[in-house]
């Protein structure tokens, strides 16, 4: 799960870990009044929404002027932001976070997350602030530092002089070691207690008066942890999430929206992939993952139809079933029973395997309904191709 | 031969009064898999199916002799679950459990670093050697005897392989779900050697999927050191990066972890890559020269 800048920050303040002094702002009035209270120089005025590249798309506002925070508020409040992360339609801008500008003397890059070939969570810095890391990393790979931290015993100091010196702080300005030190422990400790999957602060700013302030921040969390951190569920929004995943979480199921129009319901996430290259190979695209998982019931199945129908995309469903526990005669029923709820209106395919298949095969031919069965995948991929006509 | 459990290993379930923990190690006993104790603290005395419950895998450690633990504890409880069976001396701990915290088994998998244990999974449906053991949640019927290793990050995709293997009179040896979560207890790398080793196994099937860079570990191993046939795919190649597919650790990050990269890299190391799912058993047969 993804959180706001604004909400990042106000989880790094938790920690211990220096931001500017900032607000979440949703009104002119409120930007106004939060100015007055501000009392600086510089106010900056940041559109919130789950993309990078927002200060390119005009989605960060920057004066001097406190009358003019309230109109900043008001031309981005509800304005469309593309950015290179949200795709061609952009994401509508719901609030703003407002905080005070700050003199930067030097941009740095730090993010901490679990590196997965060594299961140990890894600190990964660079002087390169501001700049996109993954470009940083295949232009200049001698400018990433990276340093892991045992778990066993945490972050030790030394972790932290690693990581500062071989940034050079000592020649950019040492008063910011300690303190530098000080930050990447606390950030250790907020990664690993509130079950984040990614924490990076980019650009991490050395200013002139010699402080560190995170300038930007994004968290992400382990959806598996969450249970753990009402605080941190409290920080969903769902302006920033597809309504059919939305919709598809609250009934356990699995979905993601894709371009495609063969809408999949499969079970198991690594069959589901596969059933989608399977499309694209047999020459279509699909319109989503959906992995109904392995307690597939009537009811899963009637609420991925809803879902998959709802895609105006999608011209044909097909659906992919390998019964191991699951028994295929159940999906069969299943299936039977949610076309009877759930008016369906395209072409549908349905290949069953294993427990029970060629009971749930006969039940479905039985059935009356408008759908062709297979046995197997590559002649399933095939059908429901040929009956939705092949990508444009 | 076969690798890592066969009819002589003895099975703790971990979580057995549970829904899925009952019904699956019946489902483990009927298949003939030595099911000789189940773990529920505050329910010894009790049994499922004939198998006796302890409080603590210690306990039943002490009476059964039992030297191999699959694991059905909810995730909060799971991390906990998994250190008390290898505290207990278990030496292979197979854990099917879905949905245990990254940085959880960040901390599992530092504390059994360097002591004489395995785990499998978390998230995965766990190994089965051929009509001698199974010990998970896959239809044991589909496996058919025969001379081909599985490894997989994925389970229904691994029903569908041993499926085809089957129905092609191939058969398999020993399957093993190794999980998809982005830290888990054994790799490709780790399975691939004993494979490499079995004299049963003549190829071996790998499934592999988007994110991480465990194929590319494993192109590496197989280009030094395995000779057998190994026949591979990757799930994902439709999948977008930056978005999670099911499983935790199928997401395609910063460019990485892309499907095309890693058949890249297999293809490299001499393994035939199948872009069709539904020709990993035909490959296999061609690769045998059958």
């Amino acid at each position: 799960m993804n959180v706001h800048e604004f909400q990042a920050k106000s989880l790094f303040a938790q920690f211990g870990v220096p931001v500017p002094r900032g607000k979440e702002i949703t009104t002119p009035e409120a930007a106004t009044a939060w100015a007055n209270e501000l009392n600086t120089p510089v106010f900056v005025v940041k559109a919130q929404i789950h993309a990078g590249g927002r200060g390119k798309a005009g989605g960060v506002k920057i004066t001097k002027d406190k009358g003019a925070v309230a109109g900043l508020t008001k031309e981005l409040i509800g304005k469309t932001l593309v950015t290179h992360q949200t795709g061609p339609k952009g994401r509508k801008v719901h609030r703003l976070l407002m905080e005070e500008g700050a003199n930067i003397a030097k941009e740095l890059y730090l993010s901490i997350l679990v590196d997965r070939d060594t299961g140990w969570p890894t600190f990964i810095a660079s002087t390169e602030g501001g700049m996109e890391i993954e470009e940083v990393a295949e232009k200049t790979p001698e400018k990433i530092i990276k340093e892991a931290i045992d778990p066993a015993v945490g972050f030790q100091g030394h972790n932290g002089r690693n990581v500062a010196y071989a940034l050079g702080l000592q020649n950019i300005e040492p008063a910011v070691i300690n303190p530098f030190v000080q930050m990447l422990g606390n950030l250790y400790r907020m990664f690993m207690e509130k079950h984040a999957a990614l924490v990076e602060i980019n650009p991490l700013i050395i200013t002139k008066e010699k402080t560190l302030v995170a300038l930007d921040g994004k968290v992400s969390f382990d959806d598996n942890g969450l249970f753990k951190h009402e605080d941190v569920q409290k920080m969903r929004d769902l302006n920033e999430e597809e309504p059919l995943e939305i919709e598809a979480t609250a009934n356990n199921l699995n979905y993601v929206k894709l371009d495609g129009n063969i809408g999949c319901m499969v079970n198991g996430a690594g069959l589901a992939m596969a059933t989608m290259d399977v499309i694209k190979l047999a020459g279509s695209e699909p319109a989503n993952f959906l992995d109904v998982g392995g307690g597939a019931t009537k009811d899963t199945v009637a609420a991925g139809f809803r879902i998959l129908l709802k895609d105006p995309n999608v011209k044909g469903i097909f659906i992919n079933i390998f019964g191991g526990i699951v028994r295929c005669e159940r999906i069969a029923h299943g299936v039977i029973e949610a076309a009877k709820e759930v008016k369906i209106t395209v072409p549908l395919v349905v290949r069953l395997q294993g427990t029970n298949a060629e009971e749930g095969r006969r039940l479905l031919a039985d059935s009356g309904l408008k759908l062709e069965v297979a046995n197997d995948l590559w002649e399933a991929a095939q059908k429901i191709v040929k009956l939705t006509g092949k990508a444009a | 031969m076969s690798i890592l459990v066969n009819k002589n290993t003895r099975v703790v379930v971990q979580g057995i009064t549970g829904k899925e923990g009952s019904f699956h190690a019946t489902q483990c006993k009927a298949y003939g898999t030595k099911v000789v104790a189940g773990v529920t603290p505050g329910k010894a005395g009790q049994e499922v199916e004939g198998i006796p419950v302890f409080n603590t895998v210690a306990d039943a450690v002490k009476k059964t002799e039992c030297d191999t633990s699959l694991i059905f504890v909810p995730p909060p409880f799971c991390a906990d679950a998994i250190l008390e069976a290898a505290d207990a001396g278990v030496k292979l701990i197979i854990c099917i459990t879905e949905g245990i915290p990254v940085n959880d088994m960040v901390k599992v998998k530092r504390a059994l670093g360097g002591r004489d244990v395995r785990l499998i999974g978390p998230n995965c449906p766990g190994v089965i050697t051929v009509d001698e053991a199974k010990i998970g949640i896959m239809p044991g019927f589909i496996h058919k005897k025969g001379i081909v290793g599985v490894v997989s990050r994925s389970g229904t995709l691994t029903y569908e392989a041993v499926h085809q293997l089957s129905t092609l009179g191939l058969g398999e040896t020993t399957c093993v779900g190794i999980g998809g979560d982005p830290v888990n207890g054994t790799g490709f790398v780790d399975v691939l050697p004993l494979f490499e080793k079995d004299p049963e196994t003549q190829a071996i099937v790998m499934i592999g999927e988007i994110g991480g860079d465990a194929e590319e570990k494993a192109a590496e191993f197989i280009k030094k050191s395995v000779k057998k046939p190994v026949i591979s795919f990757i799930a994902g190649i439709t999948a977008p990066p930056g978005r999670r597919m099911g499983h935790a650790g199928a997401i395609i990050s910063g460019g990485k972890g892309t499907a095309t990269e890693k058949m890249k890299a297999l293809e490299a190391a001499g393994v035939k890559v199948v872009k069709n799912p539904a020709e990993i058993g035909d490959a296999v047969k061609k690769a045998l020269g059958r």
